[in-house]
């Protein structure tokens, strides 16, 4: 062996490897950010031309989807609405569940059933979005399909969908939500300090009053930020709504046939050509500047949340 | 400073990446369908051993690798799947010949060939006569089948095509209207752009005027919907049809390859390759993409895509 060998090795050779550690992090790091710029200047790029070609009003304004037709209509407002209130409704359900799950894994429950709660959650992330989609399929669909011939008996404008509808693609994302919110808002009732607890209960406030009153309140920031990383999921969901939520483009009310942004590109890219191609890349631009507003909401409240904590 | 340095030198970088991409996309296009071709005729290779076979059988016929030139079709939409996979198989076959088409739709590919502009008119409709009286001569490649579908349970096993208009623009609602039970009719059909779509809605001119209670994106879930959906009612190829579902007839012919053979049932509709004089008149490259066509290979291609066999 070298008898100079040390651990610190010459001097040449060290600051050799120190710069050449220092490009192969500095290559990992470009690649994140080229992938991020490349997707945005691509989305621009595909997606601005159906803006001149069709007209913004006619595209974001009307209703209807003919892009086929022998004079086209290319509205996609009915997608637009179907992904926002789809999301919407996913989250007002969704978040009342995933956040008292949360309380009850952190604050109520005994130690013995809190570790069968929280593995089942941990499950519940990890089961791909095409599983959610087939239940939905097999189990979901038949079952809103008997209350929808319950509840449209004998009514002459509604069109019967077979259970393939809005009210179908929300308890799906409602329950695909679930464990991001639950993790997230759990971690942060977690880091609440006891002693806000201890002073609650010390003023006389029963263990529910200072769970609603002090603890949830405290953990506020990192339940929103759960609550935004749900919106995310939920918004960017395709599999599982394509299977479960009908396809055809109409208003979104719940027991109709709807599609939304992500499953207008699913199902339709195949086929697509000309101003129709364009089109739905225009769609796919729409759903990324949602995407990019929640990321930049997310990041305003990470950084109000470590602001508050200082 | 050396900060600023290096986030310069980074966001010059990423910027060259960047265009360097772009710019790359256009040509990666071409270079993946060179790839696709060849991944594809590798995959056919027993298709193309068996027109080899043809070709030596053929005395008359020229040697394959001396033909090189381009022979360009134009027409119909809805041959597209059919084209593509009969072109690569045939430019597998014979590298030294280029096939071109392109999709304008069969009356423009029609008018391209009398025009003579193309060597080929692709067409998914018979010939009208005054494109016969401009010189097309109808050659029909294959035949393209729709059956109509509904649940296993549902007892209507005939329609009128008139009733199926109205089902699928929402005039029916109930199965009780055309004599079935007292079951709400669930319209399913494809996405916009779908070829079989595009041929339902033109054979039964309903184009555009349908509502569809859902759109779905394969032939395998429109399938799978009906069958497990009560009172759904669908459309499919022919040739996936199965026993999990009823092929309903139409007007009292049933949904069989004879028939559509025969040419009694509605939703079936020819694909047209027209030439300009019959294709004995025609040259050595268009007679090499026909002969192709014909042999054991073509005819293997043409089923695979799932349509019938003139006979």
């Amino acid at each position: 062996m070298n008898e100079y060998a040390s651990i610190h090795s010459k001097g040449v050779s060290k600051s050799v490897v120190e710069l050449i550690a220092k490009i192969i992090f500095l290559i990992c790091a470009i690649i994140a950010i080229f992938a991020v710029c490349s997707i945005t200047v691509y989305m621009f790029m595909k997606g601005t031309p159906a803006l001149k070609s069709v007209g913004v009003t006619d595209l974001f304004f009307k209703t209807e989807w003919k892009p086929t037709a022998s004079e086209p209509s290319y509205g996609i407002l009915y997608i637009i609405l179907s992904s926002i209130i789809g999301t919407a409704a996913a989250v007002a359900i969704g978040v009342p569940i995933g956040l008292l799950t949360a309380v009850f894994l952190t604050e109520v429950s005994n130690k013995k059933l809190a570790a069968i709660v929280q593995p089942a959650v941990e499950l519940l992330a990890a089961i791909p979005s095409v599983i959610y989609g087939l239940l939905g399929l097999m189990l979901l669909n038949p079952f809103l399909y008997k209350l929808e011939k319950l509840i449209f008996k004998g009514s002459a404008t509604h069109q019967f969908t077979g259970g393939a509808n809005l009210l179908a693609a929300v308890i799906v994302l409602a329950i695909m939500i679930l464990p991001t919110v639950i993790n997230i808002s759990a971690s942060s009732i977690r880091a609440v300090p006891d002693y806000l607890r201890s002073a609650s209960l010390a003023l006389g406030a029963t263990k529910i009053q200072t769970i609603f009153k002090v603890t949830i309140p405290a953990a506020k920031s990192g339940i929103m930020t759960g609550v935004v990383l749900g919106i995310g999921r939920a918004l960017g969901e395709a599999m599982a709504i394509n299977m479960v939520a009908g396809g055809a483009v109409n208003f979104p009310l719940p027991f109709n046939s709807v599609r939304f942004l992500t499953t207008q590109i699913v199902s339709e890219m195949g086929y697509a050509g000309g101003v129709h191609r364009q089109v739905l890349f225009t769609v796919g631009l729409v759903l990324y500047i949602f995407i990019m507003i929640v990321n930049l909401i997310l990041l305003k409240m990470k950084k109000k949340g470590e602001k508050d904590l200082a | 400073m050396k900060n600023k340095f290096v986030k310069m030198v980074a966001t010059a970088a990423v910027c060259g990446m960047v265009a360097a991409s772009m710019a790359g996309c256009q040509s990666n296009g071409t270079n993946d369908s060179a790839n696709d071709n060849t991944a594809n005729g590798t995959a056919d290779n027993s298709a193309a051993d068996n027109s080899t076979d043809n070709g030596a059988a053929d005395a008359a016929t020229t040697d394959p690798a001396e033909l090189s030139g381009t022979v360009t079709l134009a027409g119909s939409t809805s041959m597209e799947k059919v084209c593509e996979a009969l072109s690569e198989a045939f430019m597998e076959e014979y590298p030294n010949i280029t096939v071109t088409v392109e999709y304008t739709g069969s009356g423009a590919g029609l008018e391209a060939l009398t025009a003579g502009s193309v060597d080929i008119g692709d067409s998914s409709r018979t010939l009208k006569d005054e494109e016969i009286a401009a010189g097309a001569v109808e050659n029909i490649v294959a035949i393209d089948g729709i059956a109509v579908i509904t649940d296993p349970a549902n007892t209507v096993l005939d329609i009128t095509s008139d009733d199926l208009t109205k089902i699928y623009t929402g005039e029916y609602t109930n199965w009780s209207e055309l004599g079935g039970a007292d079951e709400a009719i669930v319209v399913i059909g494809r996405e916009a752009g779908s070829g079989t779509r595009g041929a339902f809605e033109e054979l039964l001119k309903v184009e555009d005027a349908c509502a569809y209670a859902q759109e779905l994106d394969t032939t395998g879930a429109v399938l799978a919907k009906v069958a497990s959906t009560p009172g759904a009612i669908g459309y499919v190829s022919l040739d996936v049809v199965d026993d999990s579902v009823n092929a309903l007839a139409l007007d009292g012919v049933a949904a069989t390859e004879e028939n559509i053979l025969a040419g009694g049932y509605l939703l079936s509709r020819p694909f047209v390759m027209a030439t300009k004089g019959e294709i004995a008149d025609q040259n050595e490259l268009v007679k090499t993409w026909f002969d192709f066509i014909a042999s054991d290979a073509g005819q293997t291609v043409i089923s695979n895509v799932g349509l019938i066999l003139p006979q």
